[in-house]
């Protein structure tokens, strides 16, 4: 295929036109022995219908997809109203690029707007931005968000953080001399509050938590928010499920400086990991020091309301070295995704979603438990995942679900070797009664 | 046109514009018990499925587009997206495919990063490609952070970067992100890296230089072997920025100039769509030296041939982002190659170079070229001519919005002041260059005989001239219920 689009002649006119005679001519720059001078070696070109063959039977090649799936750990199965597919689609917003001339942009800005109001009211926040990758990297910005403005050189991590997140953030903090610490978690699945208080000092500039956290279970935000105002450090919230802002308080309320996470649940197909949604919100005194794409409200000069990219002196097309962050593209088309979902779901159907969620999860847990051999491993309230404690390695019990055409939950033996005969597994309102049902009775079999 | 208003606005009690199936699981109450829940979200929008409808087409509607017109960003590189590919993407084995699920039940998938990879490396002329980075930012971030990486198992990573001034402002914030200090180079009258320059600022203090080849000037750095001797020399490494591979594909490869790590926008020269400002990737492709550094995981074949991911990969930088990628983006990339093949993969660079030196040599004489250097895929005027007439490159570009354009990028490089840098790409047709050109040298006959005209574009878009200070001055950023009316026309 090619999609040139012009015809012979025009080449020759062009040419003329600049006064060459051949397309070689145009590269005279590029050195001979830099020149590759030969083909690439990469298959010949496909016709459409030939690609699609190709890949189709690529994607039948993923056998997982015919599997009955409880698989979460930051990637989330979840409806998604069609309606999001179908507006997102359009080619009005799939080939523009990022907002730079707002008077034929406002389409895509009044989208960012909406979903930075929409972001702000879910997490209870005063301000969001237009998105940050995913979940992982946008923590790592939230801690160097949060060192920026507290200038300590300690981070501590309260609980179970999602261990790719934990390992992103070290990633990004090492080559800047900032200490990343643990607090490990207590036997109800929780951060150990105590550990924290005790590991908490004036070099600290934010405790990052997850919640629900990478078991699944609910943090208390409030308390250690308290513990984090008290030293002068900021408070940070992760979260990687965000249907559950639907029925949670959110962290706003409950003192987070800064909220950032995976926005994938809202409207963003699994992908294999990507791409995804990454969001973040802050209060309003941190402004200056916020990262990432901001749209703003303002008026035209006939006084028409209009939205533009604002506080660019933040990033890295003005500040460049001295940017608050390097981002450049982000995931837009991702948040368009998450608004018309968010929007499409609205108020009711948010908190319905929600509740769904906490509901069957608890169902699949209780039913789970009756099994002999099966426990629950923490007792503190969760929303959609689990932490199961077979007798056996869950490597064991998956393999025999499998057999079965069901996907377990995850091992979380190669993440936690404490937890060697645990698996984390995930519900949603994707999983009927009878889904669950199956699920169960495979774990019974199994055992 | 109707003013679309915010759905917040929209919104009222009891509307629905979704329904979920009956809870069918018997309801707990005593799930709620300690723990601490919300009435509702407030003021979350509530409309019917119908008003989602409408206000996100008439919305779409406000938007400019390559669906509907020319769009020459300089440096962003909008050509054409193709639609099948937004189809392949869409199969339930990709879309739907859980990032954790077993190896076996996703071999597909791994194929398609494996295939993928192999291809860039033999485009780029590297070898090996880490898929990892969300866009090509973060792949500049990995690129230094490998540099450094290597440096300090060699016993010091060094403390600067050398960056030239013409540089894109990810290249010397993503340097910073890395810990390295960033030392500006001034490029010549040619508008290249002075390579007597660079061999007086290299010293082994200095851990890599950040190149962009093609520059943001269009113009290919003819002494790019020289200039990697130079670095390599002193024991630095050699970055280049691959925003600008559209000029090279098929012709030549950064690997075979010298350079030792290279990140390539797959939303720019591998047609993946641009999304109103994502999602891209930008995979990061690395020389023999820094492979046992690249981010985990790192996708490998077993003895019977089936892919995994190998996290056990001792000098790794780390992992970057959760899962693997942009995997969707790869999906796109990977079709995009396979149906141009190599000789339609050699015809982009060709084509993407003939359109840009066609309006290159167009408007040559109508507005100022401050460098006389051939240039490749794209082209960099300035606003200095219009000047004269109190006309600058802001008002150029909103003049362009009536004709039916969008207007190049503007104000970059920061080295060519009032820069206009017009990018066609390929895919566009001569009527369509022949439209800009004539858009282009009507606004310089209004500039001299009617200024005021520019001052006022646009006059036809949705919105014209947003008051950007204001914005800044007084920011807005979200909708909250009892805003004050700013304009007139609620």
């Amino acid at each position: 295929m090619s999609y040139i689009s012009l015809s012979d002649k025009d080449k020759k006119d062009m040419l003329n036109r600049i006064g060459l005679s051949s397309l070689k001519e145009l590269f005279l720059t590029i050195p001979e022995d830099v020149k590759l001078n030969r083909d690439l070696n990469i298959p010949g070109s496909k016709t459409e219908s030939e690609l699609i063959s190709y890949f189709e039977s690529l994607s039948k090649k993923n056998t997982g997809s015919d599997y009955l799936s409880f698989l979460g750990g930051g990637a989330y199965p979840h409806i998604i109203p069609f309606l999001v597919d179908y507006l997102s689609s359009r080619g009005e917003f799939v080939s523009p690029y990022t907002p730079y001339q707002p008077e034929v942009s406002q389409g895509t800005l009044q989208v960012i707007f909406e979903f930075q109001t929409l972001i702000c009211q879910l997490t209870g926040m005063d301000i969001a931005n237009a998105s940050m990758y995913e979940g992982a990297s946008g923590a790592a910005e939230a801690v160097l968000m949060g060192h920026r403005l507290k200038g300590k050189p300690k981070v501590l991590l309260a609980g179970p953080v999602h261990p790719q997140y934990q390992e992103v953030i070290n990633t990004y903090t090492k080559n800047l001399g900032i200490l990343v610490e643990d607090v490990p978690y207590t036997d109800d699945g929780s951060a150990d509050l105590d550990e924290l208080e005790q590991k908490m000092d004036d070099q600290t500039s934010a405790i990052v938590t997850q919640s629900p956290n990478f078991f699944g279970v609910i943090e208390d935000l409030e308390k250690i928010s308290g513990i984090a105002h008290k030293n002068e450090a900021l408070s940070v919230v992760v979260i990687s499920e965000p249907v559950s802002l639907g029925l949670l308080e959110p962290p706003g309320s409950l003192g987070a400086d800064i909220v950032t996470g995976e926005a994938q649940s809202f409207g963003i197909p699994l992908s294999y990991g990507g791409p995804y949604l990454g969001f973040m919100a802050c209060n309003q005194e941190f402004i200056r020091q916020f990262p990432g794409r901001i749209a703003g409200e303002t008026v035209d000069v006939e006084d028409r309301r209009g939205y533009v990219l604002t506080l660019s002196t933040r990033e890295q097309h003005i500040r460049r070295e001295k940017a608050t962050s390097n981002i450049c593209t982000n995931q837009a088309l991702c948040a368009l995704r998450a608004t018309i979902f968010l929007e499409t779901l609205g108020k009711d159907g948010i908190r319905e979603l929600a509740l769904q969620n906490i509901q069957k999860a608890n169902y699949a847990l209780e039913e789970c438990c009756k099994i002999a051999g099966v426990q629950k491993k923490f007792s503190r309230a969760i929303f959609n995942e689990f932490v199961l404690e077979f007798g056996k390695p869950a490597a064991s019990v998956n393999q025999f679900l499998l057999d079965k055409g069901i996907i377990g939950g995850l091992d979380l033996d190669p993440f936690f070797p404490e937890l060697k005969n645990c698996a984390l597994f995930c519900v949603t309102e994707t999983h009927t009664k009878d889904k669950i049902d199956r699920l169960v009775k495979g774990i019974e079999e199994a055992m | 046109m109707i003013r679309e208003l915010l759905i917040f606005e929209m919104s009222d009690e009891g509307k629905k514009a979704y329904r979920l199936p009956e809870l069918d699981v018997p309801e707990n109450k005593d799930v709620l018990k300690g723990i601490r829940t919300r009435e509702g979200v407030e003021d979350f929008p509530q409309v019917a499925e119908i008003e989602v409808v409408r206000h996100f087409t008439r919305l779409s509607r406000t938007n400019f587009c390559i669906d509907v017109g020319l769009y020459p960003l300089g440096s962003c590189t909008m050509k054409y997206n193709p639609k099948v590919n937004e189809k392949i993407a869409a199969f339930s084995g990709f879309s739907h495919a859980h990032p954790f699920a077993p190896h076996e039940l996703v071999q597909g998938n791994l194929e398609i990063l494996k295939t993928a990879e192999e291809y860039l490396i033999e485009i780029a002329g590297m070898d090996s490609f880490s898929l990892q980075p969300s866009a090509g930012a973060q792949g500049e971030l990995v690129g230094m952070m490998l540099i450094r990486a290597y440096l300090e198992d060699k016993g010091n990573p060094r403390k600067i970067v050398l960056i030239p001034d013409s540089a894109h402002g990810t290249n010397p914030s993503s340097a910073h992100l890395c810990g390295y200090r960033v030392q500006e180079i001034k490029s010549n009258e040619r508008g290249t890296v002075d390579v007597e320059d660079l061999a007086r600022v290299m010293t082994d203090d200095v851990a890599a230089l950040m190149i962009t080849n093609p520059n943001t000037l269009g113009v290919f750095e003819s002494d790019i072997i020289k200039i990697c001797e130079i670095v390599h020399g002193k024991g630095g490494l050699v970055y280049m920025d691959g925003a600008n591979m559209n000029a090279l594909v098929g012709e030549c490869r950064p690997g075979d100039m010298g350079v030792d790590v290279i990140h390539i926008n797959l939303h720019k020269t591998f047609s993946t769509p641009h999304g109103g400002g994502g999602p891209g990737a930008g995979p990061v492709g690395v020389k023999k030296v820094l492979e046992p550094y690249l981010p985990i995981p790192v996708i490998e074949r077993k003895e019977d041939s089936s892919l995994y991911f190998n996290l056990d990969r001792p000098k790794s930088i780390g992992r970057v982002r959760s899962f693997y990628g942009n995997f969707l983006v790869v999906v796109r990339a990977l079709a995009y190659i396979l149906s141009l093949g190599p000789n339609g993969l050699r015809e982009v660079a060709e084509i993407a170079v003939l359109n840009a030196n066609y309006i290159r040599k167009s408007l040559e004489g109508e507005y100022h070229l401050k460098y006389k250097t051939p240039t490749l895929h794209e082209c960099v005027f300035s606003d200095k001519f219009q000047k004269e007439y109190g006309v600058q490159n802001i008002d150029i570009a909103k003049r362009l919005i009536d004709f039916g354009v969008h207007p190049p990028t503007m104000s970059f490089p920061l080295i060519v002041a009032g820069a206009l840098m017009i990018e066609p790409t390929e895919t566009e047709s001569k009527r369509d260059l022949d439209l800009f050109i004539e858009a282009m040298k009507q606004i310089a006959r209004e500039a001299r005989d009617n200024p005021e005209i520019l001052k006022e574009a646009p006059r036809t878009a949705y919105v014209r001239r947003l008051n950007e200070t204001q914005a800044a001055r007084n920011p807005i950023l979200r909708w909250t219920p009892k805003e004050s009316d700013l304009s007139k026309d609620q």
